[in-house]
């Protein structure tokens, strides 16, 4: 017996038709039919997994308040959780252990998910389809030859071939949005400061952001409720209380505007991106919506603003990665520079290594000005522009990604073609609003594609609410790979 | 200012970031992020006058806490992924740092 979603699981534990043992080991039996072919999991305990279950089973007595009851979950892995290595997928940090969970890892637990596994990613979070990972490519469950999407693949790959019913991963540029398109998933980037960064890897701590993939907007509605929330261990956590997000969706956006920035949309869009996008915002108008031309007029620099100021913060944050305290130490250095040289060199991958160096020139001395600074000046009218914008609409509506899954390989060779599949979503990084990716359709060749909604600062509520709606209106998430098990 | 990076200048970058690159990966970088560079040129001709910079997106500047004493992680956690520790000391060990 299986169970499409997170709260399909939990009822039918509640109700006595499975357990959460059960469920677990559907889970672990699904991860073996399927992993091999797909590679989305870099760690899994399968004995540690059991006994959570079985500890959940056990305590009938506080299942009413464990809204996650026996949940089987991936975490990506740049988010620390005690038991299972933490390697951000990079050679640096192969057999790191962390000391300590992330506050997201114990409000999940704590609700009464079933951790399964760590799901494989770009290192470091630095790319768009999980092929920067040191530890192998992810696969996409709808086309073995393509990519998951990055740099969140193991996560949306582990929902879309339902080994897992939630998966978690992080979102600087884009990265849980544009594999949870690609795959045929729900994807949310909370608002900035909405969901504590604390046991988070950072990559850059003014655009990170952790959130759900799912396979339905509801579930990622339920999985925010548990993560979101004050953490005074991260200073740039919102202290603001969490409204209802699961009663928030009524089904109802008659009273939603919602804006199309057509100027944005000319940017190398597949046609059939284009098209699937078009009927999506058919869907919403048809469902009561408003649906009105805006303009974002500063939204053709994101893509460069987003690469100087990510990577910048990005040459900052891994510097702790030197060999010292934890992780991979090079063997036989002459001195503790040396040291720190090699163990850098041989720890971390050409992607990682070259966004350090663009980030080290970024800010340095005769440049900070000219790029650094600068490109925070224009992010601030980036931002300004969201902002106008959504004081004339409730939410903008663009495509997720300007194509579907490409072709392992295609694009390893032109880290600048890699950048440009950010176009739609770096904006919503960079101006610190919550954006959802929701399927809205498939390719002739049956690619997923996905379509993204941003709101208003903390207004989760309503992004989710005309999701949900749309969700209601439509199939697509209910949509599976046909992936031949093994 | 160009937008050119040659060997030379990713050398000095690799020396500020403490990375050690071959010679392939010097002139690998170098084009790419020349590559990249040029394209990032049209952010320099945005006029910008008067715009301040946003350094994160959230009006709070972080609140603070009292200074109170709270349980921290315990050294002995702290050094268990040490690749050389001397436990008893508390201290992590690193190759001699003179002559660096």
């Amino acid at each position: 017996m299986t169970f499409e979603g997170a709260r399909a699981i939990t009822e039918a534990i509640r109700s006595g038709q499975t357990s959460a043992v059960e469920v677990c080991r559907a889970s672990l039996r699904r991860l073996e039919a399927t992993d091999a072919a797909v590679h989305a999991f870099l760690a899994v305990d399968g004995d540690a997994a059991l006994q959570s279950a079985a500890g959940l089973d056990a305590r009938r007595d506080d299942w009413a308040r464990l809204p996650l009851l026996g949940v089987p979950v991936g975490l990506k892995d740049n988010l620390c959780a005690r038991g299972l290595p933490t390697t951000a997928a990079s050679r640096i940090l192969e057999s790191y252990e962390p000391p300590y969970d992330a506050t997201v890892v114990e409000r999940l637990v704590r609700a009464g998910a079933v951790v399964i596994g760590k799901t494989n990613c770009d290192e470091f979070a630095m790319g768009s389809s999980t092929e920067n990972s040191a530890f192998g490519a992810t696969r996409n469950p709808w086309a073995l030859d393509r990519t998951p999407g990055g740099s969140s693949g193991g996560s949306a790959a582990a929902v879309a071939a339902r080994v897992v019913a939630l998966a978690f991963g992080s979102d600087t540029g884009g990265s849980i949005r544009q594999p949870a398109a690609m795959c045929g998933v729900v994807g949310l980037k909370p608002t900035y400061g909405r969901v504590s960064r604390y046991g988070l890897l950072a990559f850059g701590s003014s655009l990170d952001q952790i959130g759900p993939l799912a396979t339905s907007v509801a579930d990622a509605a339920l999985a925010l409720q548990i993560i979101a929330g004050p953490d005074d261990r991260d200073a740039t956590c919102s202290p603001s209380a969490v409204p209802d997000y699961v009663e928030a969706l009524t089904g109802d956006v008659r009273d939603l505007r919602i804006g199309v920035p057509r100027d944005h949309l000319a940017t190398g869009l597949d046609s059939e991106v284009a098209q699937s996008f078009d009927r999506a915002v058919d869907v919403l108008r048809r469902e009561g919506a408003v649906i009105q031309d805006i303009s974002l007029p500063y939204s053709g620099s994101a893509i460069p603003v987003y690469y100087l100021v990510a990577t910048a913060e990005a040459s900052s944050n891994l510097a702790r990665y030197d060999g010292v305290r934890y992780g991979y130490r090079a063997a036989n250095a002459e001195s503790l520079g040396d040291m720190y040289d090699r163990t850098r060199d041989q720890g971390f991958g050409p992607e990682v290594k070259r966004r350090i160096m663009l980030g080290t020139y970024v800010l340095s001395s005769g440049y900070y000005e000219a790029y650094y600074r600068k490109a925070q000046q224009v992010r601030t009218l980036i931002r300004r522009d969201y902002e106008a914008a959504l004081a004339q609409v409730d939410l903008i509506a663009v495509p997720t990604s300007p194509t579907p899954a490409f072709r392992l390989g295609e694009r390893l060779d032109d880290p600048l073609q890699m950048y440009l599949a950010d176009v739609f979503t770096v904006g919503a990084n960079l101006a610190g609003l919550p954006a959802v990716s929701v399927p809205c359709g498939l390719t002739d060749d049956r690619l997923p594609i996905g379509f993204q909604l941003t709101g208003r600062s903390m207004d989760e509520a309503t992004v989710l609410r005309a999701a949900d709606a749309f969700e209601r209106a439509t199939r697509f998430s209910r949509l599976q790979p046909h992936l031949s098990t093994s | 200012m160009s937008s050119e990076f040659t060997p030379d200048d990713l050398r000095h970058l690799a020396r500020l970031a403490r990375l050690e690159l071959t010679a392939e990966e010097l002139t690998l970088f170098s084009r790419q992020l020349s590559e990249f560079l040029a394209y990032a040129e049209q952010v320099q001709n945005i006029d910008t006058e008067g715009v301040p910079p946003t350094s994160h997106p959230t009006a709070s500047t972080g609140a603070l806490r009292d200074d109170e004493r709270r349980p921290s992680l315990p050294r002995d956690a702290a050094l268990a992924e040490a690749p050389d520790a001397d436990r008893s000391a508390g201290l992590f060990k690193v190759p001699r740092v003179l002559g660096s």
